[in-house]
């Protein structure tokens, strides 16, 4: 479903992206693990059609995001990192918009609304302009917005990040049922280590822009003679804490913040 | 076409939400007509080129639509930095449809704000001549208002953050509305500057508003229609080009 070889991404110099190659089965859960600034959401951004690579081949659902953009972007659905929420808008206006933006006709539209909705508990208040919620909330409306429309693949970008454990366990819950029902294929980030052990069939650890490791959960526990995933991965990135470039938009953001906080 | 459509109500919702900028943005159009309107009028007056304000009010209508333009295209950039550009540029939709969709959207609502500052105009004083010509003054409103939106977009498209916004206002924007007419009669302007106004596609609109509002021409109706309307579809494929092309 998704493959990808020798996908190399470099920005003015600095190799985000080294050469990778991986691939996907359909229907299979697929979780890309690795520290900060290890090049996952580089990936995934290459993927989604939103950076172009600056070598290697990718194919999702037979289509290649890099010459037809149009065609891989009607078989993937993606809940990114970072807000992207309009936040003037509504929460059922910004559901609506991104259903009609996908192009799922009008009464699946509004039960689907409604459905996710009620499942991220935040029915109650759709009329609600977005900017007025908190953070937890944002990030429910981000993840129930992402499975609107049924798509072929689901990119997830740490999707649960910020969330208290019942949500995580119920959103994770649906997941897998779409999963299971609509033979979704599932490929997702997360810092979360028992998560990925839990839920991913198969897991690729990314380091420095390279993969160095691929294996179901217990396969990798095994290579490193470790009991828990989280040792299996320590083991195989050490304990060094990564230092994350900032970009022009986040520190845009830091700015936004310092006036605020006047 | 969904598409465009819920891109277009998108703009428009945030535009009557935002109460504040529909004030706020009135201040300056305000200022210039009550200033520069009644300030130069009697010496304009005694250089008997006529009333002065309704000469100027045109121009006023101009550079209302022109930064409200300019503005809703470069909101790109904030919806860049706060990430909902992401959510529209991975929709399984041709990006020359979202474009189309924000520029109309924009556009309408800078045309909003060219008729209410028309409506000011009315109440500081300004007379039109001919009131069964409005129709054509919307239809030229609006023909501003997608040049200058489709312009912003393009601009939006290839800065990255708001650091070039000043730039963009001081160097681009600026020059467009003062070198454009808006202020002065083009008769009799040292050869340079009548060249610079020349060129300023802004200069076309305001002539078309004042011909249809005032009934003071300079270029013509006809050659108003085709520069603003060959302008437009130009800036238009550019902007497209450029959003389609932007990397997050």
């Amino acid at each position: 479903m998704i493959e990808v070889t020798n996908l190399t991404k470099k920005f003015n110099g600095f190799t985000a992206v080294d050469n990778i190659s991986f691939s996907v089965a359909e229907g299979e859960i697929f979780a890309f693990l690795g520290p900060n600034g290890a090049g996952k959401t580089t990936t995934i951004k290459i993927l989604a059609t939103l950076l172009r690579p600056t070598a290697g081949k990718i194919s999702l659902n037979g289509a290649d995001p890099v010459r037809n953009q149009n065609e891989a972007r009607s078989s993937f659905g993606i809940v990114f990192q970072d807000p992207s929420l309009d936040d003037e808008l509504t929460a059922l206006e910004n559901m609506e918009f991104h259903g009609v933006l996908y192009k799922v006709s009008k009464e699946v539209r509004k039960s689907r609304i409604e459905q996710l909705l009620k499942f991220v508990e935040l029915w109650d208040r759709r009329g609600e302009l977005v900017k007025k919620f908190s953070g937890g909330m944002k990030r429910r409306l981000e993840v129930a917005r992402g499975l609107i429309h049924h798509p072929k693949i689901l990119f997830l970008d740490e999707p649960t990040l910020g969330l208290d454990p019942q949500t995580r366990s119920h959103i994770w819950g649906h997941i897998k049922s779409l999963n299971v029902e609509e033979k979704m294929t599932v490929f997702f980030t997360t810092h979360y280590m028992d998560e990925a052990d839990r839920i991913a069939q198969r897991i690729a650890i990314i380091d420095h822009g390279k993969i160095v490791a691929q294996g179901s959960p217990s396969e990798l526990k095994q290579s490193t003679s470790t009991t828990s995933l989280e040792d299996a991965f320590l083991a195989l990135t050490g304990t060094t804490i990564r230092e994350e470039e900032s970009n022009p938009l986040e520190r845009m953001r830091m700015r936004r913040r310092v006036f605020r906080g006047r | 076409m969904n598409t465009i459509y819920i891109l277009w109500l998108r703009q428009l919702k945030r535009y009557s939400r935002s109460r504040a900028r529909i004030i706020g943005s009135l201040g300056q159009p305000l200022l210039f007509l009550v200033a520069l309107g009644f300030g130069l009028n009697p010496i304009y007056k005694k250089a008997g080129a006529g009333n002065y304000i309704e000469f100027l009010a045109p121009g006023i209508i101009a550079m209302g639509v022109l930064f409200s333009a300019v503005f809703s295209g470069i909101e790109i950039i904030w919806d860049r930095q706060f990430g909902f550009l992401k959510e529209t540029l991975v929709a399984p939709t041709s990006r020359i449809y979202i474009m189309i969709g924000r520029t109309l959207g924009g556009a309408t609502v800078a045309s909003f704000q060219g008729i209410i500052t028309l409506l000011l105009a009315l109440l500081v004083g300004f007379r039109l001549e001919n009131v069964g010509f409005l129709p054509v003054t919307l239809v030229f409103i609006f023909l501003i208002a997608l040049l200058f939106t489709a312009f912003g977009t393009a601009i939006a498209s290839v800065l990255e953050d708001m650091q070039g916004f000043q730039l963009i206002m001081n160097f681009l924007v600026m020059p467009l509305f003062f070198l454009s007419g808006a202020l002065f009669p083009l008769q009799g302007l040292p050869e340079a500057l009548k060249i610079v106004a020349q060129v300023d596609p802004l200069s076309y609109g305001v002539d078309a508003l004042r011909i249809t509002l005032v009934n003071i021409s300079h270029f013509g109706l006809v050659t108003d229609f085709l520069v603003l309307g060959v302008i437009t579809f130009l800036i238009l494929i550019v902007g497209s080009y450029l959003f389609s092309r932007i990397q997050i």
